[in-house]
Formats: C-alpha cells, sequence, structure tokens
C-alpha cells in the first residue's frame, strides 16, 4: 500500500453493503462512502493542484470525513478547521497555510467567506453531487507516493501561535499497521469515536475502521453532558469498542453511571491525550471485568502514539499508570540533556524515530529544525528524531514512566520536582475528581488547584502530607467548582498557570 | 425558584435564566458545569438527584430543571 485510499477502495469492495460511518443523521454504506469522496474530488481536481493544502471548515460529520477523503482523491491534503474556533485564529492559521481552498458545509458557508474572502470557497454539497472524472482520478492516484501529505492538524504551540504538523500517507499506514496488530480490530469492530477531528486521537478511530472494514459512530458532543443517555447510545450502537481522553471516561466514571445502565457490548477501552487518574480507571475496570485497556501516549508529530501500556495487573488509587513500550516499528530513545541516552531509572526526554515521524511544520522551517534534530547517538548518516519534550524514566519492570512535561520539572527550595508527582497524589485522595498543579516560577510556589465536592483545603492539605516529603507538598491550594478545559477537552493547564490567582480570589468572593 | 436562579448565576452570569430554554443546546451547560450545578442543587436543597435525572429534559431551563427539584422534594 502506498495510499491510505487503499484501504477505502479495499473495505468498499469486502463490505460494499456494510454501515462504514454513522453521526446523528444517520449511516453510510462503504460503497456509498467511496462514491461520495469521489465525486467530492472530482469537484477538487478543477482546482488544478496537487500536494496543496485543502482546508474543511465542517461540523463533526460522516460528510466531513467524506470531505477528508475527497480532497486525498484530488492529490491534495486536508487540513481539519474547528468550527467553533474563533475567526481570528482561523485566519492566523490561513497566514500560515494559504489554503488552496475551503470546503465548507451549509452552517459553515458564511464563516468560511469571512475567514477566506478571496476563496474559492467550495460548498460541501456541491461537491458531493459533482459528475465523476475516472481519468483525472486514476492519473492523480498513479502519480502519487506514500510520502506525499496526507492531512495538517495545527496544534497550539506553547507559544500561542498554532503549529501545523504535517503527516503522510506512510506515516498513517504504518501506524495503523501497529494499531491493527496489537488491538486485533476487524469487521466487527464498532468504534465510539469521541475525540473531534482536528485532533490527532481521531486518526486512530478513523482509519482502523477503514483499514479493517469496521463501523465508527460519531458520537454526539452533547451526549458528554448527559451520562445516561450517552451510555444507552453506546447501547444501541453496539459500541464495543472506546478510544476517548481520560476526562470523558470520568465523566461516566464520576456520575457512577455504569451502576444505572451497563454496557456489556464493550470490549476494549483505549485512552490517551493526558494522565489517565487510577481512581476512575478502577471504576471501569471493576464494571467491565472482561474489557481490555489501554494506556496509549504520544503527540501529533508522531501520528498519534508511539508508546503502549496494555493495563495487566491491579493499581491501587495512588499508582500511577506506565505508558508501557514503544509501539512495534517505533523507536523511542530517552536522552539527558547532554545528548546521551539515560540508564534505566533515570529520567530522559522521549525522542522517537521511525516511521511514525511527521514531515515537520508547514511553511515554518525553523520550528522543524528545532523538533526535528539528527539522531545524537548516530553521527554517521542521517537520521531524525522528534524531541516531544515530555520526560520519562524506565521502571523496574523495564516499562516507560512518563513523568511530566520537560516544562513541568521544576527546582523548589532546591529539590528538583515533577508536578506530575504531587498531581498523583492529589488524585489518590478519596473523593479527588481532578487536580492539577502548577508552579508559580516568579513567587516560588507550588499550587494545586482541585475538583472535589466533598474535599476542603484542610483535609487535602493533611492527606498530602502523609503521602508526599514536605518539600512537594503544595504551598498553596485552590479548590474550583470546576477545571476549565480546552478545546480538545483537556485540562487547561496553561490557563491555571497564569490565572491561579483570579481563581482564588474568585473562590474567596464566594466565601 | 431565586435560590436556583442564583445557582445559575454562579455558573454563568451572562445568561438570563428567566427566558432561556435551550440550556443545552446553547451550550451554556455543559458536561463539567452541570455536575457542579447538580452537586449545588444537592446541598441547597437537599434532594436526591441520580445520574438518571441527568436527561436534556429536565435541563432545558431553570423552569425544567425547578421542576425537577420539586419531583425529587416531593418525593421525601
Amino acid at each position: 500500500m502506498k495510499n491510505v485510499l487503499e484501504m477505502l477502495e479495499r473495505s468498499a469492495r469486502t463490505y460494499g453493503d456494510k454501515i462504514a460511518f454513522t453521526d446523528e443523521r444517520g449511516g453510510v454504506a462503504y460503497s456509498d462512502f467511496l462514491t461520495r469522496c469521489h465525486r467530492v474530488g472530482s469537484r477538487l481536481i478543477r482546482l488544478n493542484a496537487r500536494r496543496c493544502p485543502v482546508a474543511v471548515l465542517m461540523e463533526k460529520s460522516v460528510d466531513a470525513l467524506a470531505a477528508f477523503f475527497g480532497v486525498v482523491y484530488s492529490g491534495n491534503f486536508y487540513v481539519v478547521i474547528d468550527s467553533q474556533m474563533p475567526d481570528d485564529r482561523i485566519r492566523a492559521i490561513f497566514g500560515t497555510l494559504s489554503p488552496l481552498a475551503v470546503v465548507a458545509d451549509r452552517d459553515n458557508l458564511e464563516k468560511a467567506g469571512r475567514v477566506f474572502p478571496d476563496g474559492p470557497v467550495v460548498p460541501y454539497d456541491e461537491a458531493a453531487v459533482y459528475p465523476l472524472d475516472g481519468t483525472g482520478l486514476t492519473e492523480i492516484r498513479r502519480d502519487s507516493i506514500d510520502t506525499d501529505p496526507l492531512y495538517a492538524l495545527f496544534t497550539s504551540g506553547s507559544t500561542g501561535t498554532p503549529k501545523g504538523a504535517v503527516l503522510c500517507h506512510r506515516n498513517v499506514l504504518a501506524y495503523i499497521e501497529w494499531v491493527i496488530e496489537t488491538f486485533g480490530f476487524d469487521e466487527q469492530t464498532r468504534f465510539g469515536n469521541q475525540t473531534p477531528f482536528y485532533f490527532s486521537m481521531s486518526v486512530l478511530d478513523i482509519y482502523a475502521t477503514l483499514w479493517s472494514g469496521g463501523t465508527l459512530h460519531i458520537l454526539p458532543k452533547s451526549l458528554f453532558t448527559f451520562p445516561v443517555p450517552l451510555l444507552e447510545y453506546l447501547n444501541s450502537h453496539e459500541v464495543n469498542t472506546l478510544y476517548w481522553v481520560p476526562s470523558a471516561l470520568s465523566i461516566v466514571a464520576n456520575w457512577k453511571a455504569l451502576d444505572v445502565l451497563p454496557v456489556p457490548t464493550l470490549k476494549t477501552v483505549l485512552f490517551a491525550g493526558e494522565v489517565m487518574p487510577v481512581r476512575q480507571l478502577n471504576y471501569w475496570r471493576d464494571k467491565l471485568p472482561d474489557a481490555r485497556f489501554a494506556n496509549l501516549y504520544g503527540p501529533t508529530e508522531v501520528t498519534d502514539i508511539c508508546a503502549c501500556y496494555v493495563v495487566d495487573r491491579p493499581f491501587s488509587d495512588d499508582e500511577s499508570l506506565p505508558i508501557g513500550y514503544p509501539c512495534n516499528n517505533c523507536g523511542i530513545l530517552l536522552l539527558r540533556p547532554d545528548g546521551t541516552p539515560a540508564p534505566p531509572g533515570e529520567e530522559g526526554e522521549i525522542c522517537v524515530r521511525g516511521s511514525f515521524l511527521a514531515m515537520g511544520y508547514y511553511g515554518e522551517p525553523a520550528k522543524t529544525a528545532e523538533a526535528f534534530v539528527q539522531n545524537p547517538l548516530n553521527p554517521r548518516y542521517p537520521e531524525r528524531i522528534y524531541r516531544t519534550g515530555d520526560l520519562a524514566k524506565v521502571n523496574e519492570r523495564g516499562e516507560l514512566v512518563y513523568l511530566s512535561r520537560k516544562d513541568f520539572q521544576i527546582k523548589h527550595r532546591g529539590y528538583r520536582i515533577e508536578l506530575g508527582e504531587i498531581e498523583a497524589a492529589a488524585a489518590s485522595l478519596e473523593g479527588m475528581e481532578t487536580s492539577v498543579c502548577v508552579y508559580d516560577d516568579e513567587k516560588s510556589r507550588i499550587v494545586l488547584i482541585y475538583q472535589g465536592r466533598s474535599l476542603d483545603d484542610k483535609t487535602v492539605r493533611e492527606s498530602l502530607k502523609r503521602k508526599l516529603p514536605a518539600y512537594m507538598c503544595p504551598d498553596r491550594l485552590i479548590r474550583v467548582e470546576q477545571m476549565p478545559h480546552n478545546r480538545n477537552g483537556k485540562i487547561d493547564r496553561a490557563y491555571l498557570k497564569n490565572n491561579y490567582t483570579a481563581l482564588n480570589k474568585k473562590q474567596e468572593d464566594v466565601v | 425558584m431565586e435560590q436556583l436562579l442564583e445557582i445559575l448565576e454562579d455558573i454563568d452570569p451572562t445568561v438570563d435564566y428567566r427566558t432561556e430554554t435551550d440550556l443545552v443546546g446553547d451550550g451554556i451547560l455543559n458536561s463539567l458545569s452541570i455536575m457542579t450545578l447538580v452537586v449545588e442543587i444537592r446541598d441547597a436543597f437537599d434532594v436526591d438527584i441520580t445520574p438518571q435525572d441527568i436527561l436534556p429534559e429536565n435541563f432545558r431551563s431553570a423552569q425544567a430543571i425547578y421542576a425537577l427539584i420539586q419531583r425529587r422534594q416531593s418525593e421525601e
């Protein structure tokens, strides 16, 4: 295989009448979906360009997926734009991207016109019924190679300007091969998709479905407000596979919703994107004793995932889950700041090599050169590694253990401290729903922001003293009613770090 | 009702809860704020709100939430 479209075509041949994707409005069979993609591709061929970015500004839907593959059929690559994103941020992204065109659904046509005034804006509805151009599609395929770009995803850089990681066909083919061999997905696999399409985790849901001939059910976002209807939706679609962010799994656990409504079809529950709190995982494991659980780790720049731990032993609430082992066909190095390998037990930066590695950042040679560097352990021939900025160590079992972001590690009163370790201790407290630890560099203060309805500062302080050395105990505790989340559904750490005093003020006002 | 409106205003003071009839669809209540809201209601009204009560029809508007509270109160 050189092109991801071959997965789609193979499944359309073998499982033509089978439902490939569903959303709230209904489902589409593989063969119909393929035709739709061909039509969108035939329309976009008229743009007369190859290997250029085409932005897709659409609500999360089956149609959005058809738009993605339509773009690929036209020989170009898709860039998923969050329709909820403010206009200015989209304009900033388009400044870097200069898209060839924007494909928009009816709800977003006006917005597309606003953020891309010089056009062309291609209405999805027109493209989906465009006459087929078989010759054009064949010619483009002949010309394609596996290192051609497939999509770009914009991730928020810590500096605030979004960077667009460019992924090629080879990246996704290599990654999905690992996914399939590891989890054994087949035509019986039915995903309940939670993650947005502009988030790298959705790559697993989408492409594992295409590869295996399974079905992907797009879960309406509003369901995550209502735990019981959410589980009813999973039951009615006989969903057996989840790959969610821990925050979403925690909603179900915190409501104890599986007590009310079991979902016996669930066989596989995967998670990534942030640290999974063990207490909430234990709830899921207790309710689904026969299901398989796995903790996945990786950034967008390695397609999705580079390490995986299939949960194979009990964990107490105050332990943290390892990230396990490098994926097959993916290399991980733990490097110390001087570029030498960290020995077992010692921490190092997770650096990744191999076919999962993105091509780089679109239109950003300097940022690319900073993150994608020559393997310092190999001076003999060109070999790129990606520096994740995440710290890990190898434990006595030989498993990788995630410690924190490089910038999460602090020096406090002369001690080197992992904020993640404080969070793990806090997460294990009875009644703790979520917690985040930040360091105020200016005031040299460890701040723990937590959410837990039955907890108060005094209880938390006293319990932490029993779990942590004194120098690691937070200097400031802030209880919030509701942890702020960013648009991927993850806890917004950047906001908390910069605004915790305001939160504190608000809490005092309430008191 | 006044007490409930106060709780709701704490969650988002920019909303007019007397007239708003689509708290969920308009994105005012989400997975996180609904949890906060329910905890506050449990404390303030001393009623038991269970996961089965967390349904769109019970949280569409302030009136709907209030009706839910009253139903639970009359049961106790």
